[in-house]
C-alpha cells in the first residue's frame, strides 16, 4: 500500500515553516496576546510578577518591606524567600527564614547547590481561592491581581485550603484572610510593590502584560520561565525565570 | 521531609471543623433511621422512629454552631446567604441546612401533632407552647390524622435526599479542594454520606440502650437487632469504601503516595491505623457479625451492640479527625508536614467541644419532657 502526496512541494514547504514557527513562538507573547487592552476605550494595565531565582541571593529585604508596607503581623506572610540546598546525594533541603528578622540561619556541612526562590501569592487568573470563597470576598480586578474585600469576609478559611501554594492565610490580629495584594494601594499609584522597590538584586520584576514593550513582557519573551504548579489549572500569573526543577 | 510552606505552621480548621461534619453525619444518619420505619415501612423500628427524628431535629439545631464559633467573623456569618458565590461548594450551606431544618421541623409537626395536642390540653405555660406550636387548632379527627400521616411520609421521602445532600455536600467541601491530595476526591462524599449514617445508627442505638436501662424500660429487641444489623451492613460499606480510596491510591503509587503513605506511616499511625481502622472499625465489625449471624441471649447481644455501636461513634469521630486535620498536616510543599495538637480550653478547644456535643442531648430530654420519644414503652418485666 502506497500513500500518495497530493500537496505540492511548495505547500509542504509553507506547511513546514508554519509548524517550526510554532514551536519557536515564544510563550510570553501568546500569553501577552490574550489580553484586552481596552475597556470601554480606557487602558487597563493587566499587572504580573516575574521572579530571577537566578538573581536572588536571599537576603530577605523584600520579607522585611513587605512586613513594613503592609502591616503583616509576626508568623504569617504575604511573601517568604525559600533556600534550596542539594547535597552530593541529591538530597534537598528547603528553609525559610521565618524568624523576626528574616535572616538565613548559617549552613553547616557540605552543599552541591544552592539558591533562593522568594515566593508571594500567584494572582491566578483563575484563581480557586476565588472559586471557594462562600461570600464573594475574594475577586479578580480587572487589571489583574487578586483580592481580599477584608470588610466583606466571613474568616472562614476556606480560601487558605484551597491555594494550592500557601499563599493565604487568617490574619490574626484581624481574624480576615490575607494575602499578598501586589501592593494594590501603590500600583494603582503609579509605584512599584514595596518588595520590588526593595530587592537590590533586581530578582523581583513588576509590569505590565498589556504592554508590549514592558520589561516583564520583553523578558518573557526573551528568557526561558516556569509557572508554579501549573497542572492545578489556576494560571498563575507569577512567572519564574531561570526556576530549579526542585521547586514545586 | 521537613519543609512547610510558612502560612502552613499554623493548622487553620481544627477541633470544631472536626465536630461540624460529625454533628451534621449524625443528623442525616439519625434522620435515615426515622425515614426506614416511615418511608420504607420497616415496622421493627417504631419503638426508636419518634426518637430518631427527633434526635435529628436537635443535633441539626447544634450543627451550625461549631462552624459559627469557627468564623474570624461570626457576626458577618449571615453573609454566606445574603451575598452567595456560586461558585463556591460552601456557599450551599445556608440554602440546604435552612431547606432541611425546615423539612425535619414539618415532619415533627405533622408526626408528633397528636402528642402536641394531648400536652396542649392542660394548663401552664408548656401547654400553652404547645398550643403556640399547633397554631391554636387543637381539632383532630381520623381524617386529619390520615391527612398528617401522608404529609408526614411525604416529607420523610423528601427528607431522605436531602439528608444525604446535606452530608455528601459536607464530603464534597474536601473532596472538591484540588489542592489537598489527602482530601481531594469524589469518594469523598459517598464515604462522608456512608460514615454518617453508621454514626447516626450508632447514636440512636447507644442513646436507646443507656436510656432504657437507666429508666428501667423494656428494650424492644426486634428493633435494636435490626438496628444493629443495618449498621453492620452500612459499617460494612462505609469502611471498604475509605479502605478501597486508600488502596486506590497506595496502588497507583503516583508522587502524592510518597507524602501520603508517610502522612498514614508516621503522622497518623495511632489514630488512622490504629485506632480508626483496627481498634474502633474492626472491633465492632467482630461483635455486630457475631450478632447478625448468630442469635444471642437477649442481654449479651444488648451489651455487644451497644459497645459496637459506642465504638463505631469513636470510629466516626476519628474518621473525621483524620481526615479535617490530617489533610492538612501534609504541607502543599509535598516536602514535609506540620504538627497539631487541640487545646482544651481555647475558643476552639475540647472544652467548647464537649459542651457543643452535649448541649443537643439536654435539649431532647426537653423535647422529651414536653411530648414523649417513647409513647410505648413498658416498664421491665424480669
Amino acid at each position: 500500500m502506497t500513500v500518495e502526496f497530493k500537496n505540492s512541494r511548495r505547500q509542504m514547504l509553507k506547511l513546514l515553516a508554519a509548524g517550526s514557527g510554532l514551536l519557536v513562538f515564544p510563550i510570553g507573547s501568546l500569553v501577552a496576546s490574550e489580553r484586552k487592552p481596552t475597556a470601554d476605550g480606557k487602558y487597563i494595565p493587566y499587572w504580573a510578577y516575574a521572579v530571577d531565582t537566578t538573581r536572588c541571593i536571599g537576603c530577605c529585604a523584600c520579607m522585611r518591606a513587605c512586613r513594613d508596607e503592609n502591616d503583616v503581623p509576626e508568623g504569617v506572610f504575604r511573601t517568604w524567600v525559600e533556600r534550596y540546598r542539594v547535597d552530593r546525594d541529591g538530597e534537598v533541603k528547603v528553609d525559610v527564614a521565618t524568624g523576626n528578622d528574616h535572616v538565613f540561619e548559617p549552613v553547616e556541612g557540605e552543599v552541591n547547590r544552592a539558591f533562593f526562590v522568594p515566593k508571594l501569592c500567584n494572582h491566578c487568573a483563575k484563581s480557586v481561592c476565588n472559586q471557594v470563597c462562600p461570600v464573594g470576598a475574594a475577586f479578580n480586578t480587572p487589571d489583574g491581581v487578586v483580592l481580599v474585600d477584608q470588610a466583606h469576609c466571613i474568616g472562614c478559611g476556606y480560601c487558605v485550603q484551597a491555594c494550592p501554594y500557601g499563599s493565604r492565610f487568617i490574619n490574626p490580629d484581624k481574624h480576615v484572610a490575607d494575602k499578598c495584594t501586589f501592593c494594590y494601594h501603590r500600583i494603582t499609584q503609579g509605584m512599584a510593590p514595596a518588595c520590588v522597590l526593595t530587592c537590590p538584586r533586581d530578582a523581583r520584576l513588576f509590569g505590565d502584560l498589556n504592554d508590549p514593550k514592558s520589561r516583564l513582557n520583553v523578558l518573557l519573551r526573551q528568557r526561558p520561565y516556569r509557572l508554579l504548579k501549573p497542572e492545578m489549572g489556576t494560571h498563575p500569573e507569577c512567572y519564574y525565570l531561570g526556576l530549579d526543577r526542585e521547586v514545586v | 521531609m521537613d519543609f512547610v510552606f510558612p502560612n502552613e505552621l499554623n493548622v487553620t480548621w481544627t477541633v470544631m471543623i472536626v465536630l461540624y461534619p460529625y454533628i451534621t453525619g449524625l443528623v442525616a444518619g439519625a434522620f435515615i433511621v426515622s425515614s426506614l420505619y416511615h418511608v420504607f415501612g420497616r415496622y421493627e423500628l417504631k419503638a426508636v422512629a419518634r426518637f430518631s427524628l427527633a434526635s435529628a431535629f436537635v443535633f441539626l439545631l447544634f450543627a451550625p454552631l461549631p462552624l459559627v464559633i469557627h468564623l474570624g467573623q461570626p457576626q458577618r456569618a449571615f453573609n454566606i446567604m445574603i451575598t452567595p458565590n456560586f461558585t463556591s461548594a460552601m456557599a450551599g450551606f445556608g440554602f440546604i441546612y435552612t431547606a432541611y431544618l425546615i423539612v425535619v421541623v414539618l415532619e415533627i409537626w405533622f408526626v408528633m401533632r397528636s402528642s402536641f395536642i394531648e400536652r396542649a390540653k392542660g394548663t401552664g405555660l408548656i401547654s400553652f407552647f404547645c398550643r403556640a406550636i399547633l397554631l391554636f387548632n387543637l381539632y383532630e379527627d381520623e381524617a386529619t390524622q390520615r391527612a398528617d400521616q401522608k404529609i408526614a411520609k411525604f416529607l420523610a421521602g423528601l427528607g431522605i435526599p436531602m439528608a444525604c445532600l446535606l452530608h455528601g455536600y459536607v464530603g464534597f467541601l474536601f473532596g472538591s479542594l484540588k489542592a489537598n491530595p489527602w482530601w481531594s476526591t469524589p469518594l469523598m462524599f459517598v464515604i462522608f454520606v456512608f460514615s454518617a449514617i453508621v454514626s447516626g445508627i450508632s447514636v440512636l442505638i447507644f442513646h436507646y440502650l443507656l436510656v432504657s436501662r437507666l429508666n428501667g424500660w423494656k428494650i424492644d429487641q426486634p428493633c435494636v437487632r435490626s438496628m444493629a444489623r443495618y449498621l453492620w451492613g452500612f459499617m460494612i460499606v462505609a469502611v471498604s469504601l475509605e479502605l478501597l480510596e486508600l488502596m486506590s491510591i497506595a496502588y497507583k503509587q503516583t508522587e502524592e503516595w510518597e507524602v501520603l503513605g508517610m502522612l498514614i506511616r508516621e503522622k497518623l499511625f495511632v489514630s488512622y491505623v490504629v485506632l480508626q481502622y483496627l481498634v474502633f472499625s474492626l472491633v465492632p465489625f467482630i461483635l455486630l457479625g457475631i450478632n447478625s449471624l448468630f442469635t444471642l441471649r437477649d442481654r449479651l447481644a444488648n451489651v455487644m451492640i451497644w459497645i459496637a455501636a459506642m465504638m463505631l461513634l469513636v470510629q466516626v469521630l476519628l474518621m473525621r479527625w483524620n481526615v479535617v486535620v490530617g489533610g492538612q498536616l501534609v504541607s502543599k510543599s509535598m516536602r514535609g508536614f506540620t504538627s497539631y495538637f487541640p487545646g482544651v480550653w481555647e475558643k476552639e478547644g475540647l472544652a467548647v467541644a464537649l459542651v457543643i456535643f452535649t448541649l443537643p442531648f439536654g435539649i431532647l430530654w426537653l423535647f422529651h419532657k414536653i411530648v414523649p420519644l417513647f409513647p410505648d414503652v413498658e416498664k421491665y418485666q424480669d
